[in-house]
């Protein structure tokens, strides 16, 4: 059974359409990656434009979050992993032999789903990032600007000191927020942030998330389709097939377009059935 | 009828039978469990009540004696411990911590001679203790290294003989770091040495401190090894270098428990209150290390 | 070396920034850290191929003197006798190791099984908190100690005054009984560690059934441990096997292929720590009886240790 290759996102210009990396981020092209011999994520093509929210959204188990993680090399932490294709940023393919995933992910940042401080202090959770690779400047103007740029600047500046274990859930996930920013990337990549909080910390996270893309380009993956049609201006479809009886489930994209269409008017049966919540 | 007369009707009663064995089978369990208390107690109070009259300020600092008992300490025999647990350690802790290291952040395991170093540490934690100190004699005072039976040769005996202790429990202690510290390091651009070192071994450090000691007590309390790499019995001087002739508690409890006199018996077990009182002190601090330090994830 | 920072989305248009692994000072550090860690752990291979190879060769140089038949299957052990009087048969050094640990293991695996049904199935919280750390002080008493008690107190006090046996200052009874008070810890602790192991659902389902305690105990979680358990009992004999000085103490040094244990037996291992002690011209075949010696003690550890590695994985039950 082949996959339907993601349709294109409609560029509405008058002017001639600039070079296509100008608006893109991230030329994904043909990735799929493979646990040993078995493929988990089929091949993917899609751009995913600069200061603009992406989201990514599907049912369970489709493959989502291992793309996003395609995108700063994490999957290079799992050693059966092997990923083909190109995901060519800046001109550059983040896949090819000589690039380094240490570079990589100074670049492309990542929050996970469920937030992870170190068990140090919050001064020292934003610093780690600055002070591992060496970036100048004073440290304590740096932490910050990360937590001014994260929203929580006001709540922590008189106990910067205090261990990060303390903070409320919420206030965790905005540190690591802060901790990703204050390296300076210029992507965010975000990995269901908001699954393990509460709704009241969702849409704080949700608000700052509509700040930051005037700076940064960010990708988010998410269960929760009212979060993707409130926050994204991209939305891309997951679906899961099954190969050989149900044994292997591989990943793939359906649909990928501006979020109002997803929502309101998708192309393809699949994705309007989970968007008005027939499954998934 | 009432309800439980009408429920005593129905649901029928444990059997006396069922009831017998299950008395039986409590006084076994108590039994054997009391069995290990009146082991232990009988132990404490035949060396303490021997020795306990015996320790003085004179019997700590002065010199074994062959000949007088009441003259005879354990001077000689605590420095060689003391020092001997120090050179062990300095070998083993970089030695035990960097190869757990290896094994939990570098090694891949699908690769044969990553299973084969674990193999053969699981396999080494087994070999009785005197084999050991058959490797010490050919090889570190004999044989290659041939520095005769020293204080050194004696460490480095004891030392890999508790390396594979001290390796299990430093894997035990960096595995206890969940892998979403490790995620969000590398995300942030370190790379894997920062990532151990800045996050996974300060993680972890409370736990490999703990292990440490307790593998040391273990290290301090043996004999056999000792014995046969040719540690010296009743020596009157202090442990002078790492080339010096050494004793330690054990040999010396060793000499003296066969001595027909029965005041060296006497003395003897004067040494193994020293001996064990330093075992006790060891653990505790290792046990009010890991209650302390110990991190919660 | 300042990273080329990117300069914020508005301005750069394609920037091309590098991403390559340059050959950097930082990047042979890893590099280099890998290695060392590496020959870290190999160190652990060397120190087998070490024992195994001092092992193999001097016994095999030993093998030049005796014959196998000779060392193998000869009842005799007196290797410092002279003369006619010299013979290399490791029978009695053998059988004294497997005899006083099995007297040992004839005390620990009751009295260590029902320690470990005891604190798995039915100790209140607050009772285990005092046996367990009895227990593991028990398990951290050096064994020259337990050496000593054997006998100094045991032997004379319990054996001979309370208990009337005739028994000799040295005699294998003392040693393996309080062998096996060395070795019950380490039953009693693997053990109980194995059956609490055991997930709960299963108690719960049999006593859903009207099952007894007792049986819940024994039919349930015993079997379902299995694996540990008798893991627990390879490894209670592999140490009363290795163990030296309580038996060089207290079981005398007289090599032994006798049946009473009140006479004095010599073990592999303490035979090995008193022959080191004596005054041996190196090379000599007298030499030599250490390595051949502790040659055969080592393969029988190992083959012990294979033994349970090989049963763990034979009997696991899977639960997941």
């Amino acid at each position: 059974m082949r996959t339907q290759h993601a349709s294109e996102p409609v560029v509405e210009t008058p002017a001639p359409a600039p070079s296509p990396v100008a608006d893109a981020i991230f030329d994904v092209r043909d990735v799929a990656v493979f646990y040993g011999p078995h493929k988990a994520v089929a091949d993917i093509t899609l751009r995913l434009r600069r200061n603009e929210i992406t989201a990514l959204i599907g049912p369970s188990g489709c493959g989502k979050s291992t793309f996003i993680r395609c995108l700063n090399r994490m999957n290079d932490l799992i050693p059966s992993a092997r990923v083909d294709g190109k995901v060519v940023y800046h001109d550059q393919d983040l896949y090819a032999r000589d690039v380094d995933p240490v570079q990589v992910r100074k670049r492309i940042g990542m929050v996970f789903q469920k937030p992870n401080p170190f068990p140090k202090s919050i001064y020292d959770n934003i610093a780690f990032g600055p002070r591992v690779m060496g970036m100048k400047g004073d440290m304590d103007e740096i932490v910050e600007r990360a937590l001014r740029r994260g929203a929580l600047w006001d709540e922590v500046k008189d106990r910067l000191k205090t261990n990060a274990f303390g903070m409320s859930g919420g206030q965790q996930q905005r540190l690591c927020i802060a901790r990703a920013l204050a390296i300076e990337p210029d992507v965010l990549l975000m990995d269901e942030p908001c699954s393990a909080l509460d709704p009241i910390s969702t849409g704080r996270i949700e608000d700052l998330m509509m700040e930051l893309k005037q700076d940064y380009s960010i990708v988010i993956v998410t269960h929760n389709m009212q979060q993707a049609a409130r926050v994204s201006d991209m939305t891309a479809f997951f679906t899961v097939e099954l190969h050989d009886e149900g044994k292997f489930r591989t990943g793939a994209v359906v649909e990928y377009g501006e979020t109002d269409k997803i929502f309101t008017n998708p192309d393809d049966k699949r994705t309007e059935d989970y968007v008005t919540g027939k499954f998934g | 009828m009432t309800g439980a007369q009408i429920a005593a009707a129905v649901i029928p009663r444990r059997s006396s039978r069922s009831a017998a064995a299950d008395r039986g089978f409590r006084f076994l369990m108590l039994g054997a469990v009391g069995a290990a208390f009146v082991g232990l107690a009988a132990i404490v109070y035949d060396f303490a009540s021997d020795g306990l009259p015996v320790i003085s300020w004179d019997f700590v600092t002065s010199f074994p004696s062959r000949v007088i008992p009441e003259s005879a300490g354990i001077r000689s025999a605590i420095l060689g411990t003391v020092y001997l647990m120090l050179i062990c350690a300095f070998l083993v802790v970089p030695l035990g911590v960097a190869t757990a290291v290896y094994l939990e952040e570098y090694a891949d395991r699908r690769r044969w001679w990553n299973r084969l170093i674990e193999v053969n540490i699981q396999n080494l934690a087994a070999v009785p203790s005197v084999v050991y100190g058959i490797l010490g004699l050919a090889f570190i005072v004999r044989g290659p290294l041939g520095m005769g039976p020293v204080l050194l040769a004696g460490a480095i005996t004891l030392a890999l003989l508790v390396l594979p202790v001290v390796i299990i429990v430093a894997r035990e202690a960096i595995r206890a770091v969940p892998s979403s510290i490790r995620e969000g390091s590398l995300a942030l651009g370190a790379t894997q040495w920062q990532t151990v070192w800045k996050q996974v071994l300060p993680g972890s450090i409370a736990g490999i401190a703990t292990g440490v000691i307790l593998a040391l007590s273990r290290a301090i309390g043996e004999t056999a090894p000792l014995l046969v790499v040719g540690a010296g019995v009743s020596l009157r001087f202090d442990p002078d270098g790492l080339g010096s002739s050494f004793t330690a508690l054990p040999i010396q409890i060793f000499a003296w428990t066969q001595d027909p006199n029965r005041e060296f018996v006497a003395r003897a077990a004067g040494a193994i209150v020293v001996l064990m009182a330093l075992l006790l002190v060891m653990n505790s601090i290792a046990i009010w290390l890991r209650n302390r330090y110990e991190q919660k994830w | 070396m300042a990273e080329p920072r990117l300069a914020a989305a508005s301005g750069a248009q394609g920037a091309r920034v590098d991403l390559t692994r340059a050959p950097s000072a930082r990047s042979r550090f890893e590099g280099g850290i890998r290695i060392a860690l590496f020959l870290a752990a190999g160190l652990s291979v060397l120190t087998t191929l070490a024992i195994v190879g001092s092992l193999l060769v001097e016994t095999v140089r030993f093998l030049g003197t005796v014959s196998v038949g000779d060392f193998l299957f000869g009842t005799k052990w007196s290797p410092t006798f002279a003369g006619e009087q010299q013979s290399f048969g490791v029978l009695p050094l053998l059988w004294g190791t497997m005899y006083l640990s099995l007297i040992a293991l004839a005390v620990a695996v009751p009295l260590g099984l029902l320690s470990a049904i005891y604190l798995s199935e039915y100790a209140r919280p607050g009772v285990r908190r005092i046996v367990k750390p009895v227990l593991e002080l028990l398990a951290g008493v050096p064994t020259i100690v337990f050496g000593y008690f054997a006998l100094t107190f045991f032997t004379p006090e319990v054996l001979r005054d309370a208990l009337h046996i005739e028994v000799g200052v040295f005699n294998g009874l003392a040693a393996g009984i309080i062998m096996g008070l060395l070795v019950l810890p380490t039953i009693a602790s693997v053990a109980e560690d194995a059956m609490t192991s055991v997930p709960a659902s299963l108690r719960e389902g049999a006593f859903g059934l009207g099952a007894s305690k007792l049986q819940v105990s024994l039919r349930v979680v015993f079997p379902a441990a299995l694996s540990g358990i008798v893991a627990a009992l390879i490894l209670g004999a592999s140490r009363a096997i290795g163990e030296t000085v309580l038996i060089l103490v207290a079981g005398g040094q007289t090599p032994n292929l006798g049946l009473d244990p009140r006479e004095s037996f010599q073990s592999m291992a303490a035979f090995i720590a008193a022959q080191a002690r004596g005054d041996i011209p190196v090379g000599s075949v007298e030499y030599l009886t250490i390595f051949a010696v502790g040659f055969t003690l080592f393969v029988l550890t190992l083959v012990l240790n294979f033994a349970s590695i090989r049963l763990v994985n034979r009997f696991r039950q899977v639960y997941e």
